[in-house]
C-alpha cells in the first residue's frame, strides 16, 4: 500500500485525492465488526468432520474443498499441539490447533486482529474438549457430531462472534442432553455447567 | 476375500465412523420417522444428524427433496424434547426454505420466541430472523425489540446479532430499535455489550457526529468486554481519521484513551490499540513509542499467534518509519530461527528494512542459513527485500550480489529464480559498479539454467550490457556454449547476442563471424535464418569494417512502436503497390502496457528518452534543436474520464522547449480534426513560440500527438506558466457505419495550465559513492549558504519539498528522515542542462516551533550552475 502511495504521490494532487478515497475504503472494512470467515474441523487426512463457512469467498463446494486441502497440506507438518499456530493463505489468516487426529482451524480476513480469531479457536477447541469429555479424537467427534454442530452454531452466527468462553458454549450445548419433558430451569443449566467444569478439570489433571 | 480382509486391516480402530457407507437416498427414507404419530425423539435426532452430516460433506438436496424434508421436520415441533428441538432449529437454518414454506414454521417459532425456556427463545429468534422476509419481520418486530433488552444475556445477544444481519436487508426496521440497543450497550453481560455496540455503530455509521458522540461517551466510561473494547478502538481511530482532516494542529484527540488501552489486561485489546496507533496518518515518533514498546514485548511471547501479530505490525511500521522499529532488532533477530516460517520471514524482511549499513554482512550470514528451509513464496519476499536493501546501500552491493548469486545456484522454482534474476538485473542497472560482477553471475547461471524463458531474457540483457564492459570477450564463451548445448529458442537468442557483440566491438568481429558461420548449419531454421541475416548485414564476408549506424539501428534498434499497434496496422494493411510504412503506426503505448524488469527492452529511463528523441528528430521542424536533454513524465491536463484526455510531456533542449500533447478522444460519436493546443505564454516571458505541429485527425480511442515548440535563452533556467486551450474541428460520426459527416464545427476545450520549473533542467542521475564524487569535484565552485524555510509540518516534508524543487536524485537513502530526529543531512546528485554534474549537500535543522533551517552546499563543474541552484532555492 505505502509503496504504491509513494509512487503515486509524484503525480500530484489528483492522486492524493484518490489515495485518500482509497484509504477510506480500506477503513470501512476495518471498522466493521470482527468477523470469522470459516471454522473447520478436519481429520488427520484432511477430510471433513464438520465445517462451517460464513463468507462468500468460497462459493462452491469444490472451492471450499480446495481451500481445506491447501490449508491442511500447508499446516500438516507443523506442531500445533500445545499452542495455537498461525499461517497466511490467499489474504486470510488461519489459526489452528491439533488434538490427536483432529485438526481445528479458524479463518479470518488478513486485516483482522489475530488474537480475536485465536480466541474463537480456543473457545471452539476447549468446548469440544468439554463436550467430548476429554476424548478428543475423530471417532468420538463423529459419534457426537450433533454436539459438534450445535457447538459451531453457538460460537459464531453468520460470521459474528456469539460466544468465546468454552464453558458457556459447552454449557449451552450440553443443556439439551437433559431428558425430554424435564423442566429446564436455571438449575439444570448450572448442573450441566458443573458437569462440564468437572470434565475440564479431569482433562487438565490427566 | 483376501482383498476384503486387507481393507479391514487398513481401517484400524480409529477409522471407524458411525457414518460409514451413509447414502442420501437411504437417509431420506429414514426421515419418514418424522411423520410417525408416536415420535421417537432420540431416533429423530439421529436422522437429523445424518442429514446435517450429508449437507456438511457437500451433498446437495434437490428442491423436491429439501421441501419434503422440511415439511416432515415441521412436524417435530410437537415433541417437547429440548435436544430434538435444537436439532430442528439447526436443520431449518441449513435447508434455508423458500418464503412460502417459511409460513409453515413461523407460528411454531413465534411460540418458541415467547416461551419461558431461554434456550428456545434465543434460538427461535436466530432461526426466525435468518429465514424470514420483510413482511414477516414487521409482525415479530415488537418481540425482537423486547428481546434486545431481555434480562437473559443469551436472548439479548441473539436478538442483537440478528439485528446486525437484518440491518443489511431491512435497515429501516432495525433503526427503530435505537433506544433499546443503546440501553443494551450498558449491559453488564460482556458479549451483550459487544453485540449492542456493533449494532449501534452500524445503525449510526453514516452520521459522523453521532459516531463521534458515541465514542466520546464510551471512551470515558468503562467498557468491560475485551471484544467491545476492540470495537471501540476501531471506531475511535475512525473518528480520529475523520477529524484530523479538519483540524491540523494540536493534540490528536482520544490519543490518551488509545494509549491507556495499551495497558489493558487483555492482549487482544493491547494489540488492537497498538495497531490503531501505528496506522495514524502522519504518526509522530512520540506517539509511536509506547505502541512499539508493547509490540516488542509480544515478540518474545511463547504464543506463536502473538509473535506473528507483533512482527506483522512492526513489519508494516518499518515501511514508513524504519527508525522507530530499530529498537526491536535484537528481538527480531532471535525470531529468524522461529519454528513458524511466516514469523521468521516477516522478521527477516523487517530487519532488512530497518538494518543499517554496518549490520548488512552479519544479517546476510544469518539469512543464508535460513533460506535453505523455507518455501519459495517466502524466499521471493526475502529476495525483494534484499533488492531494496541493496539499492539503499549501494556500497554493500558485493555481499548482497554474492548472496543473490549463491541462492540462484540452489534449488528453486521458476517464480523464485525469476525474482532473483530480476533483482540482479535491476542492481546492474542502478549500481554501475555492480555491473561486471552481476553479469558474470548471470553468465554462470545460464550455464545450468533449466528455464528457457530466463535463459533468453538473460542472453538479451547480456547483448545489451556485455559489449559496453571493459572486457567483452570474456562473455563470448558463455554465449557460444548456449549455441552448442541448448534448445532451439535459446540457441536463436544466443546467436542474436553474439551478433550484438560483433556489431559493437570491432576487435571481436572476426571471431564472432567464425562462430556465426558455424551456426549456418544448425538444425533449426530460426537459428540459421538469424545467423544468415547477421552475417550478411554485418559484413561477414571477411572484411572487418565498422558497422554503420543504419545497420545497427535496423538490427538492434528498439522498435519504437508498441507491438499491439503494429499488429492492428498490419491487419488493416491491404496489399497494394504501396509498401507498408512502419512510420504510420501510432507509437503511443496502449494503456496498461508497462515494461517489466526483464521485458523485451531494458526499461532503463534512457530508453524512454531514446524513444522521444527518435520521435522528435523525425519531425522536421524540431530536428535542428540538437540533443534532447530531458523529457518529463507525462502531466495530466484534464480530469480523469472527461471527453478528451490530454497529457503533456515537456522536452527540454539547450535553446528550446517542446510540449508534446498526447490527446485521446473518448467519444465514439466524434472525429476531431486539425487538433492544436493554443498556448498562452504571457506568464512565461522568456519563452517565444516558434512552431506548432497540429494533429490532422483524432478518431475515437486512438491517441495522437500535437506539438508546440518554444525558443528560450540558452543556459538560462527560464521558468514560466503556460495556459492551454485545445482547439479542433468536431465531426459527427455515425457509430454504426463509422463514417464521419462532411461538415464539422469549430470547438475548443479548456485544459489545465502547464509549467516549466527549475527541476525540468535537472536530470536525476545517481552516483554510487557520494563522498568520492564530492571530493573529486573539489571546492573550486562550491557555494554554501543558509536559508530559513519557515514553519513546516515536519522535517521530512521539508526535505522532500527541497528534493522535488531541485529535481535531483537522493543518494545513499538519505531522503528518508528518521522519525524522531531534529536534524537531517541529505545528499543529492544530478546533471544540469549543458551536461554539468551537480552535487548538493543539504543539512536541515528544526526547532521546537517547527521552523526549519537549511544549509545548502553545492559543488558543480561550473560556477554559474552552482549559483543557479542557489537562485532556485532562494526564490
Amino acid at each position: 500500500m505505502w509503496e504504491v502511495c509513494r509512487r503515486l504521490s509524484n503525480f500530484g494532487d489528483k492522486c492524493v485525492f484518490w489515495l485518500y478515497r482509497d484509504k477510506n475504503r480500506e477503513a470501512d472494512v476495518n471498522e466493521s465488526c470482527p468477523s470469522v470467515k470459516n471454522i473447520l474441523l478436519l481429520d488427520s487426512e484432511g477430510n471433513r468432520v464438520a465445517v462451517k463457512y460464513y463468507s462468500d469467498d468460497w462459493p462452491t463446494n469444490s472451492s471450499k474443498e480446495a481451500f481445506e486441502k491447501a490449508v491442511f497440506t500447508k499446516t500438516q507438518k507443523t506442531n500445533a499441539r500445545t499452542d495455537a499456530e498461525i499461517a497466511m493463505f490467499e489474504n486470510n489468516i488461519v489459526i489452528y490447533k491439533f488434538a490427536q487426529d483432529l485438526h481445528f482451524f479458524v479463518t479470518g480476513g488478513d486485516d483482522e486482529n489475530e488474537l480475536i480469531i485465536s480466541t474463537v479457536l480456543q473457545g471452539f477447541f476447549d468446548a469440544v474438549g468439554l463436550l467430548l469429555r476429554g476424548n478428543v479424537d475423530k471417532k468420538e467427534a463423529l459419534e457426537n457430531l450433533d454436539l459438534i454442530l450445535l457447538c459451531l452454531d453457538e460460537i459464531v452466527d453468520g460470521g459474528i462472534i456469539l460466544e468465546t468462553d468454552a464453558n458457556v458454549i459447552a454449557g449451552k450445548v450440553a443443556s439439551h442432553s437433559v431428558d425430554s419433558g424435564a423442566p429446564l430451569s436455571e438449575q439444570t443449566i448450572s448442573q450441566a455447567l458443573a458437569t462440564a467444569r468437572e470434565h475440564l478439570t479431569r482433562s487438565l489433571l490427566k | 476375500m483376501a482383498q476384503y480382509i486387507k481393507k479391514v486391516d487398513d481401517r484400524d480402530e480409529d477409522e471407524y465412523s458411525p457414518f460409514l457407507g451413509i447414502e442420501k437416498g437411504a437417509v431420506l427414507q429414514e426421515a419418514r420417522v418424522f411423520n410417525d404419530s408416536q415420535l421417537d425423539s432420540r431416533r429423530c435426532s439421529q436422522v437429523i444428524t445424518k442429514l446435517l452430516y450429508l449437507l456438511n460433506q457437500g451433498e446437495t438436496f434437490t428442491k423436491v427433496e429439501a421441501t419434503e424434508v422440511f415439511f416432515s421436520v415441521t412436524k417435530l415441533f410437537q415433541s417437547k424434547d429440548v435436544g430434538l428441538r435444537r436439532m430442528v432449529y439447526l436443520i431449518i437454518k441449513e435447508l434455508s426454505p423458500s418464503s412460502d414454506e417459511v409460513i409453515m414454521v413461523t407460528s411454531s417459532l413465534m411460540k418458541d420466541m415467547n416461551s419461558k425456556t431461554d434456550v428456545y427463545r434465543a434460538n427461535a429468534i436466530r432461526v426466525l430472523c435468518r429465514i424470514t422476509d420483510a413482511t414477516l419481520l414487521t409482525q415479530i418486530e415488537r418481540y425482537l425489540k423486547q428481546a434486545v433488552v431481555d434480562k437473559n444475556p443469551v436472548v439479548a445477544s441473539a436478538a442483537l446479532v440478528s439485528g446486525i444481519h437484518i440491518l443489511q436487508t431491512n435497515p429501516e426496521i432495525v433503526k427503530r430499535w435505537s433506544n433499546e440497543v443503546q440501553e443494551a450497550v450498558q449491559s453488564r453481560a460482556a458479549l451483550v455489550q459487544f453485540h449492542a455496540l456493533a449494532l449501534l455503530h452500524q445503525i449510526r455509521q453514516n452520521d459522523r457526529l453521532a459516531v463521534s458522540k458515541l465514542v466520546t461517551s464510551l471512551t470515558r466510561g468503562s467498557v468491560r468486554s475485551p471484544l467491545a473494547q476492540c470495537l471501540l478502538i476501531r471506531y475511535t481511530s475512525q473518528v480520529i481519521r475523520e477529524s484530523s482532516t479538519n483540524n491540523q494542529s494540536g493534540e490528536r484527540p482520544f490519543y490518551d484513551y488509545l494509549e491507556g488501552c495499551l495497558r489493558h489486561k487483555s492482549e487482544m485489546v493491547i494489540l488492537e490499540a497498538a495497531r490503531a496507533i501505528t496506522e495514524f496518518n502522519g504518526v509522530t515518533s512520540r506517539e509511536l513509542t509506547p505502541a512499539i514498546t508493547v509490540l516488542q514485548l509480544f515478540l518474545s511471547s511463547s504464543k506463536p499467534v502473538l509473535r506473528f501479530a507483533a512482527v506483522r505490525t512492526l513489519n508494516k511500521v518499518a515501511m514508513t518509519h524504519p527508525m522507530a522499529v530499530t529498537n526491536c532488532n535484537i528481538d527480531m533477530e532471535s525470531l529468524i530461527s522461529d519454528q513458524n516460517r511466516s514469523i521468521a520471514t516477516l522478521a527477516i524482511t523487517t530487519l532488512l528494512k530497518t538494518g543499517n549499513e554496518s549490520g548488512v554482512d552479519r544479517l546476510m550470514k544469518q539469512i543464508t542459513n535460513f533460506m535453505s528451509d523455507i518455501a519459495d513464496e517466502f524466499k521471493i519476499v526475502v529476495v525483494d527485500a534484499i533488492r531494496s536493501l541493496c539499492l539503499k546501500f549501494p556500497l554493500k552491493y558485493r555481499s548482497l550480489m554474492n548472496f543473490l548469486s549463491n541462492i540462484l545456484r540452489e534449488e528453486g522454482g521458476f517464480e523464485y529464480k525469476k525474482a532473483i534474476v530480476d533483482s540482479i538485473v535491476i542492481l546492474i542497472r542502478d549500481i554501475p559498479d555492480a555491473k561486471e560482477i552481476g553479469l558474470l553471475h548471470l553468465c554462470e547461471f545460464i550455464e545450468d539454467c533449466e528455464f528457457t524463458y530466463l535463459s533468453t531474457q538473460i542472453l538479451h540483457f547480456l547483448g545489451v550490457e556485455g559489449p559496453k564492459t571493459a572486457d567483452p570477450s570474456k562473455y563470448i564463451r558463455y554465449i557460444y556454449n548456449r549455441v552448442i548445448l541448448e534448445n532451439a529458442t535459446v540457441r536463436a537468442s544466443a546467436v542474436s547476442t553474439l551478433a550484438k557483440f560483433g556489431a559493437v566491438v570491432d576487435s571481436l568481429k572476426p571471431r564472432v563471424f567464425v562462430l556465426l558461420r558455424r551456426c549456418l548449419y544448425d538444425i533449426d531454421d530460426e537459428v540459421r535464418d538469424r545467423a544468415t541475416l547477421y552475417l550478411n548485414t554485418l559484413g561477414g564476408d571477411g572484411s572487418v569494417v565498422e558497422t554503420d549506424k543504419d545497420v545497427k539501428d535496423f538490427l538492434f534498434g528498439s522498435l519504437d512502436i508498441p507491438l499491439v499497434n503494429l499488429e492492428t496496422s498490419l491487419k488493416n494493411y491491404e496489399p497494394t503497390e504501396e509498401p507498408f510504412d512502419i512510420n504510420s503506426v501510432e507509437n503511443i503505448p496502449a494503456a496498461g502496457n508497462k515494461p517489466t524488469a526483464l521485458g523485451a527492452q531494458p526499461p532503463a529511463p534512457a530508453s524512454t528518452v531514446d524513444t522521444y528523441e527518435n520521435l522528435l528528430s523525425s519531425i522536421p521542424e524540431f530536428s535542428t534543436f540538437g540533443n534532447l536533454f530531458k523529457s518529463s513524465a507525462p502531466v495530466e491536463l484534464t480530469e480523469a474520464e472527461t471527453e478528451y484526455a490530454v497529457n503533456v510531456v515537456k522536452h527540454i533542449f539547450d535553446k528550446h522547449v517542446v510540449f508534446q500533447y498526447n490527446c485521446t478522444n473518448t467519444i465514439p460519436e466524434q472525429l476531431l480534426e486539425n487538433v492544436v493546443v493554443v498556448v498562452d505564454a504571457s506568464e512565461a516571458e522568456e519563452f517565444a513560440e516558434l512552431a506548432t505541429k497540429p494533429l490532422n485527425s483524432l478518431p475515437y480511442g486512438a491517441p495522437g500527438q500535437t506539438f508546440v515548440a518554444f525558443e528560450k535563452p540558452e543556459g538560462v533556467p527560464a521558468v514560466g506558466r503556460f495556459s492551454n486551450v485545445l482547439k479542433f474541428l468536431v465531426k459527427e460520426v455515425d457509430p454504426s457505419s463509422g463514417y464521419a459527416e462532411e461538415d464539422g464545427v469549430e470547438d475548443e476545450y479548456q485544459l489545465e495550465d502547464s509549467e516549466i520549473v527549475a527541476a525540468d533542467y535537472m536530470l536525476k542521475v545517481g552516483v554510487s559513492n557520494f563522498r568520492n564524487a564530492w571530493e573529486s569535484l573539489g571546492p573550486e565552485f562550491e557555494r554554501v549558504d543558509e536559508y530559513g524555510l519557515g514553519p513546516r509540518e515536519s522535517l521530512s516534508e521539508a526535505v522532500n519539498a527541497v528534493i522535488n524543487l531541485l529535481g535531483m536524485q537522493p543518494c545513499e537513502g538519505t531522503e528518508v528522515v528518521a522519525a524522531n530526529s531534529r536534524s537531517h543531512s541529505c545528499l543529492l546528485s544530478g546533471v544540469y542542462i549543458g551536461n554539468v554534474k551537480v552535487l548538493v549537500r543539504l543539512s536541515f535543522g528544526v526547532d521546537s516551533s517547527k521552523e526549519v533551517a537549511m544549509k545548502l552546499a553545492v559543488r558543480s563543474e561550473d560556477e554559474s550552475v552552482s549559483d543557479v541552484i542557489h537562485d532556485v532555492v532562494a526564490n
